[in-house]
């Protein structure tokens, strides 16, 4: 699928080439699958008195994921499109990370605050940062959306969410 | 005909009030995620899964379903009126559907994709209802050399029907099969890839495979690519409606020759997506005026009704191998086969003996599911639509949350969230780098049991291969499926051929 270009002004550079992408993908699935391979030989991977044994199977899959990889990983270094095309430009890159940074903070702070003060804090930081809403805006939204699961998850479906201190506050938790 | 007797009492289960309520949901919810970015059939469906944990099986399955169909609707409106396509199996929509909508030609362009995913669906749940219970008596005779062979032709056929290099094919599937071994061998008891870590002793939860790899994916996708949606109106008059059914009997044989290639991909694990992009290919080829084809000047109707009735048909008839064998043809069906498994039903020939009200209850209500569905879109095409105008600050938060919310019900587990979001990141990249992302999560469905099949049957033959060879049966399926995974390697080599370079 080719990605359509991105028309907003931005920088168009590249941030990183298809072929890096793809030698160190095709290198991290070989590793893998030296590791099932590895494993599979420590459990037993051939026959015993009841029959195969529990690294048997995994032990075959661990050869293909290994040969296929290499194979990848020969066609990345070989196809000479790979080092000039571009992953993703620094444009691109710096959109991802302002989507990946704030999730990574909400899906470890998830733990401590629980997951509706988390995705209030989610949905404002977005509103605010990529949409450019002033905060008489974003509150209203940010609070309104985790309060509408609360109610659907806490009441309606009795599942438990992950709570922390602000329900604890409300004897909710 | 014992079918039509069965699919009857099917009506009557499927006719209550209570499940046509959850019908009408699902269809909602269904085409709400359709149209909305990063939330899809596979992963939607996903999501709402630990909800239906107390329900009964059959309404449980009905509203699950019926996301589904809704989903697939979905796909149509974005694709038409934004040329964004909610759905992969709608890229191909976007070709003559768009254009149309230029030149505003929405409503027609509407009125075909929904009419023609209508049929394609109609035809697929026919072929369903007649077809398998002839494939379940059959696989009654399965031992585990079958059931494996037929694993087998699943895999192969990802490999050779795919567009997608094929030994990304293969790694990706591999990697599947590795995370599925993760955790206690269900034969031995051993515990294997666990490395002394307690998270990894259940094992991955596909659930949470899917929920990463398609949902927080399609989001970082999304995003990158800065999206800005203008659109067209999506209203649709009635007088539209009737103008185009007017027209559409025209194109019975592409109709026709869409549902078959349709059903065909969606039994054999082809999928919707490459469903879609042969059925419009071949109209292209076949009709008189190829060159208007996804042309902006005249664009043709026919090309909108050509990969949406694939699809449709396809994304239905998926539904027949998850439930006469076990095994899923898309990763929407293996959700559900996911759901079957956790409502304590072993789908597979036996589920046609055993549980009859639950199979033609469930298939009784694909029809009124699509006949809501259909309803439902185009009454509600403009409110749909308008969703689409929220703003994406708004939309990719609260899709993320959900994602979040829906990770975590799956086991109650924290962890998971943290490997919905690892998942997220694999298949971003793994979808750049053209990955595909079906075998690998259809892999970590089938894996368990595809190892088990495997070391039944070399138990039985002592360690030789033969096994698989051993009758007419598992021996046709063995041969079939190794020439579909051959067939890339020998279509390449004939073209190159064809033209030294």
């Amino acid at each position: 699928m080719s990605a359509p270009e991105n028309n907003e002004a931005g920088d168009h550079r590249s941030a990183a080439s298809v072929r890096s992408l793809e030698v160190v993908t095709a290198a991290i699935l070989f590793a893998l699958g030296a590791v099932m391979i590895a494993d599979s030989l420590r459990i037993g991977a051939g026959w015993n008195m009841d029959g195969p044994q529990s690294g048997y199977f995994p032990f075959y899959i661990g050869i293909f994921l290994c040969l296929s990889s290499l194979i990848n990983f020969w066609h990345a270094i070989r196809d000479p499109e790979t080092a000039t095309e571009s992953f993703l430009t620094r444009h691109q890159a710096s959109m991802v990370m302002s989507l990946l940074i704030p999730t990574t903070v909400f899906v470890i702070v998830i733990a401590f605050i629980g997951i509706y003060v988390a995705s209030a804090l989610l949905i404002g930081w977005f509103m605010v940062r990529l949409g450019k809403f002033n905060l008489a805006r974003t509150a209203p939204i940010a609070i309104g959306i985790p309060a509408v699961l609360f109610v659907l998850f806490e009441i309606w479906f009795k599942m438990p969410l992950p709570k922390g201190p602000l329900e604890q506050l409300f004897g909710v938790a | 005909m014992q079918e039509i007797q069965s699919l009857i009492g099917g009506f009557g289960v499927a006719l209550s009030a209570y499940n046509l309520l959850l019908m009408l949901i699902g269809i909602v919810l269904g085409v709400l995620i359709g149209v909305l970015p990063g939330l899809g059939g596979a992963n939607g469906v996903a999501i709402l899964l630990p909800l239906t944990f107390s329900m009964p099986p059959t309404s449980a399955i009905i509203m699950l379903s019926s996301i589904y169909w809704g989903a697939l609707f979905g796909g149509a409106i974005t694709s038409i009126l934004f040329n964004i396509p909610g759905e992969p199996w709608s890229v191909a929509t976007t070709f003559d559907g768009y254009p149309l909508a230029q030149k505003n030609r929405a409503g027609e362009a509407l009125t075909a994709a929904f009419t023609s995913s209508f049929i394609g669906a109609f035809v697929a749940t026919l072929v369903l209802t007649f077809l398998s219970p002839v494939v379940a008596g059959f696989a009654l005779k399965f031992g585990p050399p079958e059931y494996f062979a037929v694993c087998l032709l699943t895999f192969c056929a990802f490999v050779g029907m795919s567009h997608d290099p094929p030994f990304k094919t293969i790694a990706s599937m591999m990697l599947g099969f590795g995370l599925a071994a993760v955790g206690q061998d269900s034969m031995t008891g051993t515990l294997r890839l666990t490395f002394g870590q307690t998270e990894l002793l259940k094992g991955f939860d596909f659930l949470i495979a899917v929920i990463g790899l398609f949902g927080i994916s399609e989001i970082i996708q999304t995003l990158e690519e800065g999206l800005s949606f203008r659109g067209g109106n999506g209203k649709i008059k009635l007088d539209t409606v009737l103008k185009t059914w007017r027209e559409l009997p025209r194109y019975w044989m592409t109709s026709l020759r869409s549902s078959v290639v349709g059903c065909f991909m969606g039994i054999v694990p082809g999928g919707a997506t490459p469903a879609s992009f042969m059925a419009y290919g071949l109209a292209k080829r076949m009709s008189k005026k190829p060159k208007d084809f996804g042309s902006s000047q005249n664009p043709q109707v026919e090309g909108v009704v050509a990969p949406e009735t694939a699809a449709h048909a396809a994304g239905t008839s998926a539904l027949l191998p998850m439930l006469t064998l076990g095994v899923p043809g898309s990763p929407t069906a293996a959700v559900l086969l996911g759901g079957l498994l956790i409502w304590g039903l072993q789908p597979g020939p036996m589920m046609f003996v055993e549980q009859k009200d639950f199979v033609w209850g469930l298939i009784a209500s694909i029809y009124l599911g699509n006949i809501v569905g259909f309803i439902v879109v185009l009454a509600f095409v403009p409110q749909f639509a308008a969703i689409l105008r929220i703003p994406f600050s708004i939309i990719a938060p609260t899709i993320l949350a959900i994602c979040a919310v829906g990770a975590f019900t799956v086991s109650t587990s924290i962890f998971d969230i943290y490997m919905m979001l690892i998942f997220g990141v694999i298949g971003y990249i793994f979808k750049k780098l053209k990955y595909p992302l079906a075998p690998l999560v259809l892999a970590i469905v089938l894996g368990d049991r595809t190892e088990e099949a495997f070391r039944q049957s070399m138990l039985s033959s002592s360690g030789s291969l033969g096994v698989f060879f051993s009758n007419g049966l598992v021996g046709s399926l063995t041969v079939l499926a190794l020439a579909l995974f051959i067939w890339p390697f020998i279509s390449q080599a004939m073209s190159r051929l064809k033209s030294p370079a």
